[in-house]
């Protein structure tokens, strides 16, 4: 079991609520998913010749600044660094091949989770109401974002293996259910260049819809695909730099409940996880159909 | 009329306040999706839920008559023994499910599972139902006004469904069965109790073709 959440504003004025929803929805899923819990939030764009990249060191201590200031020797480049809690985003005009080479050798124990343009995303094990303090979720204003809460039912309890998972620029996938053809469907995507940082297979669905957007699949035509490409039990939730997207298997046991009005579109494990948004008097709310891709924004 | 407000106090106190009530009308306010709201009710009290609510509602329910006027989330009315549970909005997956008794009512669409395994309890929906509805039905009635998705009524036995819409694939030993005036009147009878506007001449009746209530080697292929 695990709870997943996501919220998508049509009406741009609302982006400044964006982290105190996200957090209260977070904390409606604990009971699905004590183990971990992590955000996807897609805010700040960055210029188009430069990249942000949201980066997690496991000791809180970690010394950003000796980073940044090593960065900025090697690639005299500016690094725009914002720390929070056992995370940093950065954000810079190097190219991003530089920099994942560069930090693969001299800072091997930093994990890259996502990088993009819009995109950053913070995780951690423990409790989802002691993550949205942790990681003072209010402050964040933004388009869209996804959030999930993790009960781990088949790989360990880390940092890593909680989601979200982002395996392409700005893109990101949270899953409740299980997968079970991902040890496959991961030798295969390898073997066209997509790389996984863990044995989840949430983190093989995620690489799966990067391998279709390569391919010049659109958002929708690439969940379309996977409904066929895909074994096992899921509901996605799924965002892209201006999108957001929603897939349940054929059999639709995993739940799922979507809420939308003028303002917002929201969707969540369940529907407690919506009911304190501002404006749910007036949404439409419903179960999303099996087999069914919803989306909005562009793919 | 007494107020039970859920943002002041939790389901468990609230349902025990219920479960206390011989008689009498309630409002249980700020539902907010919350779980098992009015469930294990056993007195012929009103309830009247304003918003909308998340898992088990109504369940096990016996003489009271709920009324949800939001949506409800997976297994709402389960296990239902008597009574009736109105929803106003749409359903999720297991509505009524299991139940012996009772009427449910959705004024919106059920999704997939509607009256798995139902065992004598009476569900009308007035819009559509999804896959795998009246699975293993044994006896009772499932209406559908709108449509019915894939495998209705797979391995039913002897619940009997009416549907009005479109039907996806029928489920193994289900099959479509006449309308007799009979059938005609009890679907009458059961709309008319249930508020929901729709005209018994448009819908069609199916039921178990009864081949796999044994072992038959000759129907092995069936199994």
């Amino acid at each position: 079991m695990c709870g997943i959440v996501g919220i998508y504003y049509k009406n741009k004025d609302l982006s400044k609520d964006l982290g105190t929803m996200l957090g209260s929805m977070l904390v409606q899923m604990s009971e699905r998913g004590p183990d971990s819990a992590g955000v996807a939030v897609y805010r700040n764009p960055v210029g188009p010749s430069s990249t942000k990249l949201s980066l997690y060191a496991s000791e809180d201590d970690f010394d950003w600044n000796r980073v940044r200031l090593q960065l900025v020797a090697e690639f005299n480049a500016e690094f725009e660094t914002e720390v929070r809690a056992s995370h940093a985003v950065v954000s810079t005009t190097t190219p991003l091949r530089q920099l994942r080479a560069w930090l693969a050798v001299n800072c091997p124990e930093l994990r890259i989770m996502s990088a993009g343009s819009t995109i950053e995303i913070y995780k951690e094990a423990g409790a989802p109401r002691d993550f949205v303090k942790r990681f003072k979720l209010q402050d964040f204003q933004g388009s869209h974002a996804l959030g999930h809460t993790r009960m781990a039912t088949e790989s360990a309890i880390t940092t890593q293996h909680s989601h979200p998972f982002s395996t392409g620029l700005d893109l990101c996938l949270v899953h409740n259910g299980s997968l079970s053809n991902h040890n496959r469907l991961r030798e295969q995507l390898q073997a066209e260049g997509i790389e996984f940082q863990t044995d989840n297979d949430s983190e093989v669905a995620a690489g799966y819809l990067m391998w279709q957007l390569h391919q010049g699949a659109t958002l929708e035509q690439a969940l379309t695909s996977a409904i066929s490409d895909l074994d096992g039990f899921y509901t996605f939730a799924v965002g892209t730099r201006d999108g957001f997207a929603v897939l349940r298997d054929p059999i639709a046991c995993k739940p799922a409940v979507m809420a939308e009005n003028d303002d917002w579109v929201a969707m969540a494990s369940e529907f407690r996880a919506i009911a304190q948004l501002p404006g749910v008097e007036q949404a439409t709310v419903w179960e999303p159909a099996p087999a069914t891709v919803y989306s909005w924004g562009k793919g | 009329m007494k107020i039970f407000d859920l943002a002041q106090d939790s389901v468990r106190t609230r349902n025990q306040g219920l479960h206390d009530s011989p008689e009498g009308k309630w409002l249980v306010s700020h539902p907010d999706g919350r779980h098992c709201i009015a469930a294990g009710l056993d007195a012929a009290v009103d309830v009247d839920i304003e918003g909308h609510v998340g898992y088990y509602c109504a369940g096990m329910n016996k003489h009271a008559s709920i009324t949800i006027s939001g949506s409800a989330g997976p297994g709402v009315a389960e296990n239902m023994m008597s009574g009736t549970v109105r929803v106003k909005g749409n359903v999720s997956h297991c509505a009524g499910a299991s139940g012996h008794g009772g009427l449910l009512i959705v004024e919106g669409d059920a999704s997939a599972r509607c009256g798995i395994s139902m065992k004598g309890t009476d569900i009308v929906v007035a819009g559509s139902v999804g896959h795998m509805s009246a699975f293993m039905a044994q006896t009772g009635r499932l209406v559908v006004c709108g449509d019915a998705g894939d495998f209705l009524g797979d391995s039913i036995y002897e619940a009997i469904i009416y549907v009005a819409g479109e039907v996806g694939e029928l489920g193994a030993d289900c099959v479509e069965k006449e309308m007799t005036a009979e059938h005609r009147q009890s679907l009458t009878d059961l709309l008319s109790a249930s508020g929901v506007d729709a005209n018994p001449d448009n819908f069609r009746r199916y039921g178990s073709a009864r081949k796999l209530y044994n072992f038959n080697i000759d129907h092995a292929s069936d199994y």
